[in-house]
């Protein structure tokens, strides 16, 4: 493979994990504070379905990409109220979130699809995007592919740098202990819930204001899923959900490249690609076995004292 | 100031818990309505063609019946593996490999009476099926890892398989283009019982559901089951043989929604296509923890939301309402129940905050 297949190759791995990576951080976000939200791919549907309306209303691609965003809190609000105020299973919880949201999006989305709204277009970065081959990977794509350059960085620094973020983690690792510090470890959960499902709906949204730029039902396609796997793979590490998301790019846009270079494989055999790398990823992971930083009191609830 | 408190309930609640079951599908109902007025349908002739398209004719019941089989098998399995604490997320793909293991049987033995046919397709369903079902508990055994993903994952894989077959190599010649096999010869096909038009799946069902209760109520393995998935710890202690208990549970259950697979391709379609599964593994998670996993609950449970996909397709043809709606109608209803959870094992009492003077 020559370079000047290779390079946009990897520029479009960067722009199809860019909705990957959001989510992945949402979730990251989430069971930092100890739940584990399997609604993912629901929230993220929801925030493409906002987006893309809030884009259609009001022509303004910024207003549409801060509304999916807090479409994404809201959906993700309920998650929060079954598991923190009625007790209720996460597990069951997300799963039945996701049904409701891909219900919700495709039901409402139906009258809209195949329609088009202003979204963001690639925007090259004076001066770094002519750099040699990083530059095209890299700074030659659209506003909301830089914003995830940055929120690695500020969620780690958050995590792992300020007293907040300790909370946070507190309230996910060892919450008996940290309501004994007099730490209020629902109100983190509530935060880590809310804060997740922003970053979800963003995820969303990237996949209907700069992926498709149109709606179609079932926009998603499993990647909320992939999200979650990723979370396990990147050691709920900002830093590492990168590599995952861009690793996942890779193989979508590569099996996009194949579908339309007429190659002789199965259209469905190349689509089973994301899905069987989600397993072998899921594999490796475990056989590693690194330091991870995998929540103590993951996926349980705090029983209220009796 | 009073305020609310919430404090176990010592014993369970019984028939109370049952109003809160009604109370948690009414709100859901509303909301669902709600949810209907957003999409610009009137939400009280909704819900009324919802009813009526449901349970209002002879008919409808009969197809809520029919429909409701698959469910009932799926859920079967789902509820075992969740017995045991083991997330069976991926009864829809192992539903749709059942389905290819008899399919395959089908096609291979055009001529083969139904006697031998018909016993093959079950046992090249289940073994498909349960293969799918045993490759995450195995992968949990040896590498912990985490079965909810790898079930859902594998659930795309085997869809995507059967794409793969219906639209290429088993592709009907005389089928106009369209994905689909030829139709199973008269031998491949589960009849129906007597002249109702219910085929003898319903009787798999009445079978298959009774030997799991008894064998949950009274085999030894299911009190190891049971006792597992109480306390994994307390179980390994008492010298319980648990990984050998995921994998016998989650084969146990792929097979499950493989028969499911394997009734739908040889009874309802007669033939494989794609979109086979139409969701049945996914509504069978929403059945089985609606029934709190008993098998006679998962029973009652299956009808009712087979007859609520009956009902949504009423509303699709009168009101021209998109199909996704059904999935706004579970969720809602698990999320609801899921909540209602928190009266039926707690009771909350108005307390004054001790500490305030």
């Amino acid at each position: 493979m020559n370079i000047e297949i290779l390079i946009p190759l990897l520029a479009a791995a960067v722009q199809s994990g860019t909705p990957i990576l959001y989510a992945t951080l949402g979730e990251i976000f989430t069971e930092r504070s100890g739940i584990l939200n399997l609604g993912v791919e629901g929230i993220m549907i929801i925030g493409a379905l906002s987006g893309f309306l809030a884009a259609k209303a009001t022509g303004n691609p910024y207003i549409a990409f801060v509304a999916a965003g807090l479409a994404g809190t809201c959906a993700a609000s309920i998650h929060g109220l079954v598991c923190l105020v009625f007790q209720g299973n996460q597990v069951v919880s997300g799963l039945a979130l996701t049904i409701l949201g891909v219900g919700v999006a495709n039901y409402l989305g139906t009258p809209y699809v195949g329609l088009t709204a202003p979204g963001f277009d690639p925007l090259p970065i004076p001066l770094l995007s002519e750099l040699p081959i990083v530059g095209a990977i890299f700074f030659s794509q659209d506003l909301l592919v830089y914003l995830t350059y940055l929120i690695p960085v500020l969620m780690w620094i958050f995590l792992y740098n300020t007293r907040f973020g300790l909370s946070l983690r507190a309230a996910g690792e060892y919450p008996a202990a940290a309501t004994a510090a007099g730490l209020k470890v629902v109100s983190y959960r509530w935060l880590g819930v809310l804060g997740g499902g922003f970053f979800m709906g963003l995820g969303g949204a990237y996949l209907s204001l700069a992926y498709t730029h149109l709606w179609t039902n079932n926009l998603t396609a499993g990647r909320g899923w992939i999200a979650v796997a990723l979370v396990i793979f990147a050691f709920w590490r900002p830093g590492r959900a990168v590599f995952g998301a861009y690793l996942f790019g890779g193989i979508m846009a590569l099996q996009l490249r194949l579908q339309a270079s007429g190659t002789q494989i199965p259209s469905s055999l190349l689509l089973m690609l994301p899905y069987a790398l989600t397993v072998a990823v899921l594999v490796l992971s475990s056989w590693w076995r690194g330091k991870t930083d995998e929540p103590g009191a993951l996926g349980t609830n705090i029983l209220p004292a009796d | 100031m009073p305020f609310l408190r919430v404090v176990k309930r010592q014993e369970p609640l019984g028939w109370g818990s049952c109003l809160v079951l009604l109370a948690a599908i009414c709100l859901s109902l509303l909301l669902s309505g709600i949810i209907l007025f957003i999409g610009g349908t009137s939400p009280i002739e909704g819900i009324v063609v919802l009813f009526k398209g449901a349970f209002g004719n002879r008919y409808a019941l009969e197809d809520a019946i029919i429909k409701a089989t698959p469910i009932f098998l799926c859920s079967l399995g789902v509820a075992l593996a969740f017995k045991l604490q083991v997330w069976n997320i991926g009864a829809e793909g192992q539903f749709a490999l059942g389905a290819v293991g008899a399919t395959w049987v089908a096609l291979s033995l055009p001529e083969a009476p139904s006697y031998i046919v018909l016993p093959l397709m079950v046992v090249m369903a289940a073994a498909a099926g349960g293969l799918w079902g045993g490759i995450p508990a195995f992968l949990r055994q040896k590498l912990k890892t985490n079965e909810i993903i790898v079930t859902l994952m594998m659930n795309y894989i085997a869809i995507l398989i059967l794409d793969y077959l219906v639209y290429g190599a088993w592709k009907d010649p005389a089928s106009f283009g369209f994905p689909m096999t030829a139709e199973f010869s008269e031998a491949a096909i589960v009849g129906k019982i007597g002249s109702t038009n219910y085929s003898w799946g319903l009787a798999h069902c009445l079978v298959l559901g009774l030997i799991f209760w008894v064998f949950l109520k009274y085999s030894r393995l299911g009190y190891e089951i049971k006792a597992s998935g109480d306390n994994v710890r307390a179980a390994k202690y008492a010298g319980i043989p648990y990984d050998r208990l995921v994998m016998l549970v989650m084969v146990l259950s792929g097979a499950l929604a493989a028969w499911a697979g394997f009734l739908e391709a040889s009874s309802t379609i007669n033939r494989l296509q794609p979109s086979i599964m139409a969701g049945y593994g996914y509504t069978a998670i929403v059945v089985a923890w609606l029934a709190r996993l008993n098998p006679f609950y998962i029973g009652v449970a299956s009808f009712l939301l087979a007859a609520l996909r009956v009902g949504v397709e009423g509303l699709q043809l009168d009101l021209q309402v998109p199909a996704a709606f059904g999935g706004i109608i579970e969720g809602l209803i698990l999320l609801t129940v899921l909540a209602g959870g928190l009266f039926t094992s707690y009771r909350i009492v108005v307390a004054r905050k001790a500490h305030e003077h």
